[in-house]
């Protein structure tokens, strides 16, 4: 027979078993073309209820033959009918997801994980520092904040985004909208670039952080980047007044399953699958820096 | 719960019984080693072990195991959709398991099956046996069940435990499913000698576990500061990282997820993995969180001994069976590890 687990005396689904979904658009966000989107369509439409999820959660895509990678979920709940995610070339999924074409049939198992606590955010000013390709929960998150249902709930909202060059900034096109828009000031910044007509910032994130100068009164901060971008924006969060408390941060590990149960990335006690990737600054300096 | 006495005869017409509702697993002698093996026609388990080499928990999670099939056949309109596989669900009854090994199901369930998630495969495997074990009349000497929360004759984990009475097995039911086995078996009610035989038994073996390892600080001991505690250095000086240990121990429960393509036809399967090896934790990017072997052996203990102890307040996720201690090349010795861990007063 078909082994399902049964929760509440109900059969439910095998928490292992991928949605089919179509790759319906690739979008080559990178002048190194190292990171793409890719947007993906249910195969069967029922499955996009069951794959309720919130900003900040990520997923397995699942590409038969090749094996499974874990990978922050871009867009928004707010945006029906399709899934985002953008990704890394790194390894051998990914190499393998980048070749693939419009038409094609994966997988993708989720969603998975924690998200960022918007609900106490409620009413709040909200801050979101991000680097390089650590953006795209990120995307999801301002997507989310920006949807007319939800803007009001939100005080002001501040997002100090960098990469290494113009070239290597993701969601080019969104970023240009939303810097435009009123409701949300965003400060767009590169580390360096030779482009005359560049309007936007240059310098580190850390730095660019420093002399925006966000207030935190009555704020919380989401921090997303490499670890030398966290290791260097995390003192002058604090030097602005964020409580570890209100300093948010995503973290990756490897992984497998994905629910908890395979063991590798464990961080101490708590697992970044199941009980993160989402955690506050405060109880990340809890636990040992295994990540 | 009840008990009875059979004679040995008794005990083995009652297995030939069993086979009629059960598949039978027992323990078998594979080369120069007893491990759990399906007994095949009427072929009786090897009673007269000290303990298995593996442990049995392979029964309930396998070494490697299909979990998904897929086909990337062109032609076929459901190609690289993975598609569930029919799983075996036949009972099984497993005799001879050591307590030890009984009693490490229980602590291994809290992960595969809580309230948050469940592993269908694990349940399944799980709900599939049924455990008749056989008390430790003879403990080895690296046993140390009695110091973790077990015993030679710890029927916690069993739906029946056997004492060897010579002549005869005194057997109680541990569990309903035991008792309605037990009941519907041959065998007469024990005697108050009989009684007193087994207790003595129990008393004997107990005694015989030299041992004694104390956990009762884990709990309180502050997790980073066992995390940064200085005889890690010493403790994982001479590990060869060859992962022996985590093959060996009955609660060890990490698993790797791999494809495997053949032709046109794959499987989607899990096995075993270990977190003595880098590979374990090794980013896309390069970037290892325990790439030094430091990280890892400490990871190990800390998962049994600390980490699992704050998580489930279940106790140490270690049934003392003493297997790693037994067959570790380089003699490192859980028994003494979790001694430091116990008794470490940061400065």
């Amino acid at each position: 027979m078909i082994i399902r687990p049964i929760r509440g005396g109900v059969v439910v689904e095998n928490p292992y078993l991928p949605y089919p979904v179509r790759i319906d658009q690739v979008i080559t966000e990178t002048e190194d073309r190292n990171l793409k989107t890719f947007k993906f369509v249910f195969l069967n439409p029922e499955d996009e209820e069951k794959f309720a999820y919130h900003p900040g959660q990520f997923a397995e895509l699942s590409i038969a033959g090749k094996g499974e990678i874990p990978i922050g979920i871009a867009s928004s709940p707010t945006e029906k009918g399709f899934l985002l995610f953008t990704v890394n070339k790194t390894g051998l999924v990914t190499t393998f997801l980048h070749n693939m074409r419009e038409g094609e049939i994966m997988g993708v198992r989720g969603p998975l994980g924690n998200w960022y606590p918007l609900d106490q955010m409620e009413g709040k000013n909200i801050v979101i520092v991000a680097g390089g390709f650590a953006f795209t929960t990120l995307r999801s998150t301002i997507v989310y904040l920006l949807n007319p249902a939800n803007r009001s709930r939100f005080k002001d909202i501040t997002v100090i985004y960098g990469a290494r060059t113009p070239g290597m900034l993701i969601y080019k096109d969104e970023l240009a909208a939303w810097e435009a828009r009123d409701d949300i000031k965003v400060h767009i910044t590169v580390d360096g670039t030779d482009d005359p007509d560049w309007k936007y910032n240059i310098g580190f994130v850390p730095a660019i952080t420093e002399k925006k100068a966000p207030s935190s009164q009555d704020a919380f901060a989401l921090v997303c980047g490499p670890p030398i971008m966290i290791k260097f924006t995390q003192p002058v969060l604090e030097k602005l007044g964020f409580s570890s408390e209100r300093i948010i941060m995503s973290l990756e590990n490897r992984m497998k399953c994905g629910i908890g149960l395979c063991g590798r990335c464990s961080v101490g006690p708590e697992f970044v699958c199941k009980d993160g990737p989402v955690f506050t600054l405060a109880k990340l300096n809890t636990l040992p820096k295994e990540y | 719960m009840i008990e009875k006495i059979l004679s040995k005869k008794e005990f083995n017409d009652w297995l030939k019984e069993l086979r009629k509702s059960f598949e039978m697993i027992g323990p078998k002698t594979q080369g120069e080693q007893i491990d759990f093996a399906p007994l095949a026609g009427d072929s009786a388990p090897e009673l007269s072990f000290q303990n298995s080499r593996l442990s049995p928990k392979g029964f309930v999670q396998p070494a490697s195991e299909k979990m998904f099939q897929f086909t990337v056949n062109p032609e076929d309109p459901e190609a690289h959709i993975l598609k569930e596989i029919l799983q075996e669900t036949s009972s099984r009854l497993v005799v001879g398991i050591r307590p030890c090994d009984a009693r490490a199901f229980n602590l291994v369930q809290l992960n595969f099956v809580n309230p948050d998630i469940q592993d269908p495969w694990w349940r399944q495997g799980r709900e599939r046996l049924t455990l008749m074990g056989l008390g430790c009349s003879n403990p080895c000497s690296t046993c140390f069940c009695t110091s973790v929360g077990g015993g030679p004759f710890d029927g916690s984990g069993l739906d029946l435990l056997m004492f060897d009475l010579d002549q005869d097995y005194l057997i109680q039911a541990c569990s309903e499913n035991g008792e309605a086995l037990l009941k519907a078996g041959p065998g007469k009610t024990s005697t108050e000698e009989d009684q007193k035989k087994a207790a003595q038994l129990k008393t004997k073996a107990e005694e015989s576990i030299a041992a004694q390892v104390s956990t009762d600080h884990l709990k309180d001991q502050p997790l980073l500061g066992l995390f940064n505690a200085p005889f890690w250095d010493e403790v994982q000086f001479a590990c060869i990282n060859c992962g022996t240990c985590t093959y060996l121990c009955p609660t060890c429960w990490c698993f790797d997820i791999q494809d495997e393509v053949h032709g046109l036809e794959g499987i989607r399967m899990r096995n075993w993995d270990s977190c003595m090896y880098p590979l374990f934790t090794l980013h896309g990017s390069g970037h290892n969180p325990r790439g030094e072997k430091v990280q890892r052996v400490r990871q190990r203990f800390m998962h049994k001994l600390k980490y699992y102890v704050d998580k489930y307040e279940n106790g140490v996720a270690c049934v003392g069976c003493g297997r790693c201690v037994q067959f570790c090349p380089v003699n490192i010795d859980i028994r003494r590890v979790c001694q430091l861990m116990n008794d470490y007063k940061a400065n």
